[in-house]
């Protein structure tokens, strides 16, 4: 064995959710998650070191248009020009530097460039929908978009999704890794939607929306929104 | 944790997800030739409640090498990774709701309790329906490593089984695992 195989590693473990931060496996009124979810009781893990590590180092590098969805085409894609920035935390307050950040989204029309999408609106040439970056060593990020469209899908009766922008982000653990949506203040479908009501708490849901911004907000060009996001983060008293 | 910082809600990543996550940026192969360890081709497969598979998920594997290291700061033995290393993979289930990975089986890793883990791959899953990625893990069926794992004794005897990946006779150094999401067979998933 080599030299420091002897050697411990430092085990923070992390801070569990908080009661009604976070949807439940099984929402009744979201029609795939019954199908698709454990009915038996999860076994509760005290972390490892298996947990709290995880990919930080990025996967490969990042293009010079990655952060920027209006310019990964000949021209400019239809729809009203968004800036997304934030930062991203952990729980404790602390910056999440370097840490991979992806989007997928809409186009303006509501439609997916994807093949299983077939809801009838229409494409554009000049949209992907796909971004990524790293934030900075303050844990700042800054995405250039188009505002998604609504869209509908089949969960009920005339359901519509409010529109919203995917967001990946890894931070430091393999159990601070996030998947969410980000919506825009004030949407009426809100009220409708049994992916965001999903959310028990209504402070929790909140943080699933940006914050129209003026200061971010670039005359005569593009519309600013925040939307800060916060990773689980370790517990102080680490123990071996 | 602080009052005005709780973590953000995890939402589904729903039925497009490829196109941020797995349409170009997809990683099948953890573990490139030439890699210290015994060579694992791994396959897995998603299914539902009726055995239906999933067409549209995603796996994500974070694994050790074949020392049992993490390439992460906070494994203090991380020097001695091999730096080629990364041990993280993800793929996007196919229309038989399988995807593959080719990698390395992972060392023993430590266990806060002085004890060691037998050799795993650690696994989140992601889908339509899924508002909170899923995670398992992956064992070696036959490990004699397995008997004294912390986390498998953790786990009802008569269940382990649904953390086991099967060797295929047929094929020297493949594996099979199958995750059901719910049912009579439903695979074990742990509240991390």
């Amino acid at each position: 064995m080599s030299k420091v195989a002897n050697e411990r590693s430092v085990i923070h473990p992390y801070h569990r959710h908080p009661a009604g931060s976070q949807p439940p496996r099984v929402y009744e009124q979201y029609r795939s998650t019954p199908p698709r979810n454990p009915s038996k009781p999860l076994i509760f893990l005290p972390h490892t070191l298996s947990e709290i590590t995880g990919p930080v180092y990025g996967h490969d590098p990042i293009g010079e248009t990655d952060n920027d969805l209006t310019r990964q085409h000949a021209t400019a894609p239809l729809g009203e020009r968004i800036i997304v920035t934030g930062r991203v935390l952990d729980d404790n307050g602390r910056p999440v530097p370097n840490t991979l950040i992806e989007i997928w989204q809409a186009n303006a029309a509501g439609r997916y460039q994807h093949h299983r999408d077939q809801h009838p609106a229409p494409l554009d040439p000049n949209f992907s929908g796909a971004g990524r970056t790293l934030t900075d060593e303050n844990g700042n990020y800054r995405f250039i978009s188009i505002k998604p469209g609504a869209y509908p899908w089949f969960n009920h009766y005339n359901a519509w999704r409010p529109a919203h922008i995917h967001f990946s982000v890894f931070g430091r653990a393999f159990l601070s890794r996030l998947i969410t949506q980000m919506y825009f203040p004030g949407d009426p479908l809100f009220a409708h939607d049994p992916v965001y009501q999903s959310v028990p708490d209504e402070k929790a849901r909140q943080r699933m929306i940006a914050k129209f911004d003026l200061e971010t907000t670039q005359p005569q060009w593009a519309l600013g929104f925040r939307f800060d996001i916060v990773l689980r983060g370790p517990d102080a008293t680490p123990f071996e | 944790m602080t009052m005005e910082h709780v973590p953000t809600p995890s939402q589904t990543a729903g039925p497009y997800l490829h196109i941020g996550l797995t349409n170009t940026h997809s990683i099948t192969q953890i573990a490139a030739p030439g890699i210290l360890g015994e060579r694992v081709r791994l396959k897995c497969r998603v299914v539902d409640v009726e055995g239906a598979p999933l067409h549209d998920a995603m796996i994500e594997i974070w694994q050790a090498d074949a020392n049992g290291h993490y390439n992460h700061p906070d494994d203090v033995r991380a020097s001695e990774t091999d730096s080629r290393f990364y041990g993280f993979g993800r793929a996007a289930t196919d229309e038989s709701g399988a995807c593959e990975f080719e990698t390395i089986r992972p060392g023993n890793v430590p266990a806060p309790d002085n004890s060691s883990q037998a050799p795993h791959l650690n696994v989140a899953i992601f889908a339509r329906g899924i508002l909170l990625q899923l995670h398992t893990r992956i064992y070696f069926a036959g490990d004699p490593a397995n008997d004294s794992d912390p986390v498998l004794a953790l786990v009802p005897a008569d269940r382990r089984d649904t953390l086991m990946a099967r060797a295929d006779p047929k094929h020297p150094g493949s594996w099979w695992f199958d995750i059901h999401l719910r049912g009579d067979q439903e695979t074990v998933f742990f509240d991390v």
